[in-house]
């Protein structure tokens, strides 16, 4: 399988009408690796806009560079996800679009993980706070953690689910269990199960709880990881 | 548009406004009534409790299964934690077992309010995948089915918001509105809600006889709707008094909380995806973009109320483009994508075996990844593909503008009233099958 | 409702018993009054979750009118509603939400599920949603459709009324609760794996792969 990503060539319909004049960002790529230098992994220009690989352990302050440097600006993020791809070998990306609302100037970052080491990622909470319900659904979905992040829970499951991280590709369509397991397990979690520990210390309720209840609740919880 | 959007003002009894700008709300707190002991002040040991309130997942108000946790101090609102995800149907999953004209059908189900948007919105972003260029009428019908998207989805939450207000009649007279664009809805695609209208590089199918007449006779009666509608709410005293200064976002919090839509555009970013980065033709349209000033709940009302008005305008033009490209191709003539006509299928053997590839085989994209954003009811709906040369995309990722409109709700409704979290969780428009997908 | 209770198959039931009294032209009489007003006077809890909800809505709304089937009033508190409508799809998650919210409403109760959704799953074959509510649930009519028209929901409210005109009250299983068994579950394990088989080849939606 060759690489992931390569500019738009002989698509079925012909050339290509750019959605946006402006989705390429030659000079913003420049002055990355200006700034960053090896930092910058390459670059990809793809269907009019630009792609462009960062490597981990630079990427907050790249991002912050990004938002707060005058003739970047990217003061809005657009959207947080990840990609997994079907050949095995090749890495999960953390996909990061940004946006330049007074340039009118899209951007997408990428992060590649590689599977064999622990999937991390710092938390851009501090810069963009759109990003909260973002991270929490990758980590939902791919099981990559964002270190810093205040409240890193499961968001589309709940905090218990024990099946596994959803978009992942060794993760089967209709998930690992039978539908009869799921069902019980579904019909198991109590309802109040799902208030979060912060929530339940609000109410003081939580020494109340039952000692199982609290056992899951201790499992299931995630609260700020650093 | 500056103040003169707000035509009333309320002169509301508080101390005036904090350094964000924002109006300094006095809630019924409990320690600064009276002094401890006094006459009518409460006992510390006996308000100072505060009460975890859980709403929903299955209430009402709540828009769909939407679960809030509140942290109560007397009728305030110290903290709202939300939960989602009870609504999770796993749609970018099956995205990567389906090809590209079979997702269409799904998109219908995330935002079921305003399908044909979605749809529209796919269809796009697949073709900036492939480099397809679509037809002209194309254009102009895509249009038509984002506008009349964009009116019956602030139609319902019209309704709903004047339900959760108080306000019942309206909700009746914004379905029966909606019952109007459903009926050329399923004239032109057989379903009322669920169209899936649009196919790659083309439509499902052309408008039928009678749906420009019915479209025309919508437009002209639309806007004595909308009228009336204005009557009942904008100078109203209640309404008035639950919506302004009620869930502020100032425009710096909005774009750091990643708003999008009318959420953004009432708390004064002039942002909208169809003026900044035009598609289908919209540079061509003559129509305005409300932006408020507040961004409060009232400014929300009137930046939809407006946007209605001006959807009515943007159709009208569309149909009088449309009268012009009578007979014109809907479908790019590229058998690779578009399926033959039956005619041809049946008696040539060229259209049958590039029928066969498309149905058997679908459509295949080159390698490589797209994202679209579109100006959707709710806000930017965006489209991700990632594709690896193959018919079926390796990530389908939906950017759902209402799912990062409700995380902002946390922050709106910090200091608000018991009352106020169900006005702000209605001014957000959320569609849970968007927020969960 | 006049389901036999499917997870009670292996179970010793106790109250099942003869009925000491017939049927005979009073009881009849009285069956047609009850029921009579039993069917006209349907408050709907409406559990909805996704679009059917909506078609739910329009139904409610001036042009359907459900009102003058009696549902004038919707209610929302499970304390006071007599038929369940599910109307859209239940993921996992929401699950335990349903099932209480059923067993929180009081006998004489029904449950419509509309929709191919509540009913099936429909084309949601996945990890995350519920293959019909029937296996949490007992269901009394199922409305198909995607979503079903508003004329689709009142045919089968209008079959939800005939079925309770067709009970007696001199039937001793009419009003059973329903029993739960090991694992809180409504249908034996078997039996719901079996409901939920993939109909066709709905992982890969094309038959080349």
């Amino acid at each position: 399988m060759s690489a992931p990503v390569q500019a738009a060539a002989a698509s079925p319909g012909g050339h290509y009408v750019p959605h946006a004049p402006q989705g390429a960002q030659p000079e913003t790529v420049a002055a990355l690796r200006a700034a960053f230098g090896d930092a910058i992994g390459r670059d990809v220009l793809v269907c009019g806009e630009t792609i462009v690989y960062v490597a981990r352990e630079r990427a907050h302050e790249i991002l912050a560079w990004l938002q707060t440097t005058p003739g970047q600006e990217f003061d809005y993020l657009t959207d947080i996800t990840a990609v997994e791809y079907r050949d095995p070998e090749l890495p999960i990306e953390v996909v990061y679009q940004l946006r330049s609302l007074a340039r009118r100037a899209d951007l997408r970052v990428k992060i590649a993980l590689d599977k064999t080491q622990p999937l991390e990622v710092d938390t851009v909470w501090d810069l963009w706070k759109g990003c909260d319900w973002l991270e929490r659904e990758v980590y939902d979905m791919f099981g990559i953690v964002f270190r810093g992040h205040p409240d890193l829970r499961r968001l589309l499951m709940w905090e218990t689910y024990a099946e596994g991280h959803p978009l992942r590709k060794d993760f089967p369509l209709r998930g690992h269990f039978s539908r009869a397991e799921q069902t019980r397990q579904a019909l198991a979690a109590q309802p109040e199960a799902h208030y979060s520990l912060e929530e339940l210390s609000i109410a003081d309720a939580y020494h109340e709880l039952p000692a199982d209840m609290r056992e899951r609740l201790l499992k299931g919880e995630r609260g700020t990881l650093t | 548009m500056s103040s003169t959007l707000r035509t009333v003002e309320m002169a509301l009894a508080t101390p005036g406004l904090d350094e964000q700008g924002r109006v300094v709300r006095q809630p019924l707190g409990v320690a600064d009534r009276a002094e401890p002991g006094a006459e009518g002040s409460y006992d510390e040991g006996f308000g100072a409790e505060h009460m975890l309130v859980n709403i929903g997942p299955q209430h009402p108000a709540t828009h769909g299964v939407l679960r809030l946790v509140l942290e109560l101090e007397g009728e305030t609102v110290k903290r709202c934690i939300p939960h989602i995800g009870y609504l999770h149907t796993g749609f970018e999953k099956l995205g990567e077992y389906r090809f590209y004209n079979q997702i269409i059908p799904l998109t219908d189900r995330t935002d079921y309010l305003a399908p044909m948007a979605n749809n529209v919105g796919l269809a796009m972003a697949a073709e900036k995948l492939m480099g397809i260029r679509i037809t002209e009428r194309c254009q102009v019908l895509r249009v038509i089915a984002c506008e009349m998207s964009r009116i019956i989805s602030h139609l319902v939450w019209l309704g709903t918001t004047g339900i959760d207000l108080g306000a019942y009649t309206p909700f009746l007279w914004a379905f029966q509105q909606r019952e109007r664009i459903y009926n050329l809805q399923e004239a032109w695609t057989g379903a009322r809600l669920t169209p899936s209208v649009t196919r790659v590089g083309g439509l499902m199918a052309d408008v039928p006889e009678g749906f420009e007449a019915g479209l025309r006779d919508f437009t002209r009666t639309f806007p004595k709707v909308l009228d009336e509608v204005d009557t009942m709410f904008t100078r109203n005293a209640i309404w008035i008094g639950r919506t302004q200064g009620v869930g502020v976002m100032t425009a710096q919090e909005a774009i750091n909380y990643s708003l999008s839509g009318p959420m953004l555009r009432a708390s004064g970013v002039a942002y909208d995806v169809r003026k900044d980065r035009p598609y289908l033709g919209y540079e061509e349209y003559d129509f305005d973009v409300p932006v408020g000033e507040y961004g409060d709940i009232y400014d929300r009302y009137r930046v939809r109320l407006e946007e209605m008005y001006q959807s009515n305008r943007i159709l009208e033009q569309a149909l009088d483009k449309l009268a012009k490209l009578q007979g014109a191709p809907i479908n790019v003539d590229d058998p690779r994508v578009i399926l033959p006509p039956k005619s041809k299928a049946m008696n040539d053997m060229e259209s049958m075996i590039h029928h066969f590839k498309v149905v058997m085989e679908g459509v295949k994209p080159p390698v490589g990844e797209a994202y679209l954003g579109i100006e959707n009811p709710k806000g930017e709906l965006g489209y991700y593909f990632v594709s690896d040369g193959t018919a079926k995309p390796v990530r389908w990722r939906i950017r759902p503008p209402a799912m990062i409109n409700l995380a902002a709700l946390p922050k709106m409704c910090e200091g608000a009233l018991l009352s106020d979290v169900i006005a702000i969780n209605a001014s957000v428009d959320i569609v849970m099958g968007e927020v969960d997908r | 409702m006049g389901l036999v209770n499917p997870a009670s198959e292996n179970l010793e039931v106790e109250g099942t018993q003869v009925s000491t009294m017939s049927p005979n032209w009073v009881t009849t009489r009285l069956d047609f009054l009850v029921n009579w007003a039993r069917k006209n006077s349907l408050w709907p809890m409406p559990f909805g979750t996704a679009c059917c909800a909506i078609e739910y809505m329009a139904t409610a709304a001036s042009r359907f009118d459900i009102a003058r089937f009696g549902m004038e009033r919707q209610s929302f508190s499970p304390r006071q509603a007599d038929v369940f409508i599910c109307a859209g799809r239940v993921p996992f998650k929401l699950a335990p939400v349903l099932r209480r919210i059923w067993d929180q409403m009081p006998q004489p109760k029904w449950c419509i599920s509309m929709g191919a959704c509540a009913s099936t799953g429909n084309v949601f074959d996945n990890y995350t949603v519920v293959q019909g509510i029937d296996t949490i649930i007992p269901v009394d009519v199922y409305v198909p459709g995607c979503p079903p028209r508003p004329e689709g929901l009142i045919y089968g409210i209008q079959l939800l009324q005939k079925k309770i005109a067709g009970e007696t009250f001199t039937d001793q299983d009419l009003r059973q609760e329903a029993t739960y068994g090991p694992g809180n579950l409504f249908l034996p394990p078997a039996r719901i794996d079996e409901l939920s088989e993939p109909f066709g080849n709905s992982v890969h939606q094309t038959r080349s792969q």
